[in-house]
């Protein structure tokens, strides 16, 4: 699903359709696959972190986009950068359920296996109903880090 | 992931993990000690049931293999095989040998993922004292970097096979909507070879783990193929000396409820307490190996059979390499099934399938109208079955260990939970609801 081949900036939108806010990935994702400029990769991930690491090997630099529970107001964006450090708080994975995006980057770290640069965009869900669609909020995020990411992607732009 | 939390102690001690981390899905574990004895062993499943047995009623028989993946991320395949299987059983149709080739090769793909997966995420941090596979990863990138390679070998072959690495797309009822080129699985042959010596340095790796001393006398169940370690079918054997086709499986294996779990708990023959997988499929079938594997599980230091299961994860890693070498061998053969898949009319009837999933055996049975909608369906999946096993190890694993600081004690029960991979999300799609009334 991505737009080049071995893109140089790739953007990953990161979700589930089947649940409500989690899609708020995707949701950037299908945004910018329109707008975004030729040689920009595009694509849509369910979040499984080995095959993020793959995805991003061939890649300098990285925008990351996913849904987060943090316990904030939905359709709050957080913005965090790699290079910052590993991260902590509210983007640590709260689930037991094997390993999350937060882990797919530490672990990208660990092995030497991040791209140059590495930025994601976090979206605040309020419901993860199954079948559920996009809440009002998150709508409205969504399309506000899609604007984000395309004036991180081409400066001043 | 969460950190084990030891609750206060009641009634002696208790070692209580509210949600067991590097499992997939939802579980927890409880173990009462009272006066020096085990009182009370549990594995808390409290994933809620997903009811696939239900929403599959009603659907046409040929939907059955998608619809049964979704079960699992990580083993679909086994899903998509059992599900063909015994759909096909149902309408009186054997497929021919180059297809039951094919799909031998795709569910090699998922053994080889399933089983790096665990041995170096899950598993192994559990022997060299990392609280996960990322800190481990801190340490030893290096061995880090050839698990995550030997998974995507494995992955790299459910794509090519299978379309897509997870939930392949390409698997029907009667074979394969189009059969790879001999020129498409070519390119996989340099990635296995890799592969193999990967799983060969694994097996070296994991045999030099420091082992508890734990031994059971295991009754071990597995399906048994004449002439090929198990993975696609075969009779259902025991170490007990049962041997029966899988269509006679229901009659005797029961499911039965329990109250601290969501998943059915599987009994044999009334009341006993069996194993499935890997150490079931290696003490049942270790002469089916090929010289080459034998050879590399005899220099782990493994024997005929394995009833330790804390040593499980030497057997994940020779099962492995067998995977990567019997993957090479398949395409070495290949010739591509023409047509890709036999047609599968429905008829009135009821089918059985059994294959080995990466943990294990995994039972469909369905029962198809003639118009090919299904009526009835059941599936056991391989977690499931090993619930009563494992709490039966906690029980006699604890009392020679009281003596341990309990956060040791924790770790090491945790330890034994994950010697049996347990897939948790795959236990807990059943469906039996039992209203009682007065």
């Amino acid at each position: 699903m991505t737009a080049a081949a071995d893109p140089q900036v790739l953007v990953i939108g990161i979700g589930n359709t089947y649940r409500g806010d989690d899609a708020a990935g995707l949701a950037v994702a299908e945004w910018l696959r329109t707008s975004a400029p030729p040689g920009v990769g595009v694509l849509r991930h369910e979040g499984e972190p080995m095959s993020l690491l793959e995805e991003w090997d061939q890649a300098a630099v990285v925008y990351l986009v996913d849904a987060m529970t943090s316990g904030g107001e939905p359709g709050s964006v957080y913005r965090f950068d790699a290079a910052d450090g590993p991260l902590t708080g509210r983007f640590r994975p709260r689930g037991s359920h094997a390993l999350g995006v937060a882990d797919a980057i530490e672990l990208g770290r660990a092995l030497g296996r991040l791209p140059g640069r590495l930025v994601g965009y976090g979206i605040e869900g309020g419901c993860f109903d199954t079948g559920a669609t996009l809440s009002p909020a998150v709508r409205e995020a969504v399309a506000v880090v899609a604007e984000r990411l395309l004036e991180e992607i081409i400066p001043g732009g | 992931m969460k950190d084990a939390s030891p609750a206060a102690p009641v009634s002696g001690e208790s070692i209580r993990v509210g949600a067991l981390a590097r499992v997939e899905g939802e579980g927890g574990l409880e173990v009462l000690v009272t006066d020096g004895q085990v009182t009370e062993a549990r594995l808390n499943i409290y994933e809620p049931p997903r009811f696939f047995e239900a929403l599959l009623i009603g659907r046409r028989h040929t939907e059955v293999p998608d619809i049964t993946a979704r079960i699992c991320g990580i083993c679909p395949v086994a899903y998509q095989m059992s599900a063909c299987q015994a759909i096909e059983d149902a309408c009186g149709v054997t497929v021919p040998a180059p297809i039951r080739a094919l799909r031998r090769l795709i569910y090699c793909g998922e053994w080889i993922e399933s089983h790096a997966l665990h041995i170096y995420l899950l598993h192994a941090p559990d022997f060299l004292g990392y609280q996960s596979g990322l800190h481990m990863a801190q340490d030893r990138p290096d061995l880090l970097q050839r698990g995550l390679q030997l998974k995507k070998a494995g992955n790299r072959l459910m794509d090519v096979v299978g379309g897509r690495s997870v939930h392949p797309v390409n698997v029907r009822v009667g074979g394969f909507y189009r059969a790879p080129a001999r020129r498409e699985l070519d390119p996989l042959r340099p990635v296995l070879e890799r592969a193999r010596a990967e799983a060969l340095a694994t097996v070296r790796w994991v045999a030099g783990f420091p082992f508890p001393d734990f031994s059971e006398d295991y009754l071990f169940v597995s399906l048994h193929e004449p002439d090929a370690y198990p993975i696609l079918g075969g009779r259902v054997i025991s170490s007990g000396g049962l041997d029966i086709p899988v269509r006679q499986y229901g009659q005797h294996f029961t499911e039965v409820q329990v109250p601290h779990s969501t998943a059915l708990h599987s009994l044999l023959d009334g009341d006993v307490t069996y194993m499935v997988g890997p150490m079931a499929r290696y003490s049942l079938n270790a002469g089916q190996l090929p010289a080459s594997v034998t050879d590399a599980a005899r220099a782990a230091g493994l024997g005929a059979t394995c009833t330790n299961p804390f040593r499980s994860i030497i057997v994940r890693a020779v099962e492995t390499l067998y995977a990567c070498e019997e993957a090479l061998r398949l395409i070495e053969q290949y010739e591509p099934p023409d047509p890709p898949w036999v047609e599968v009319p429905p008829r009135d009837g009821t089918g059985y399938g059994a294959t080995e999933a990466p943990r294990g055996l995994l039972y469909h049975r369905y029962r198809i109208s003639a118009d090919g909608t299904v009526a009835a369906a059941a599936i056991i999946p391989p977690t499931a079955q090993n619930q009563r096993v494992i709490e039966s190890d906690l029980r006699d694993f604890v009392p020679a260990r009281l003596d341990l600081p309990h956060d040791q004690l924790t770790w090491e029960c945790e330890q034994a939970v994950r010697n049996y991979d347990p897939c948790i999300s795959c236990s807990t799609h059943f469906l039996t609801v039992k209203v009682k009334r007065s």
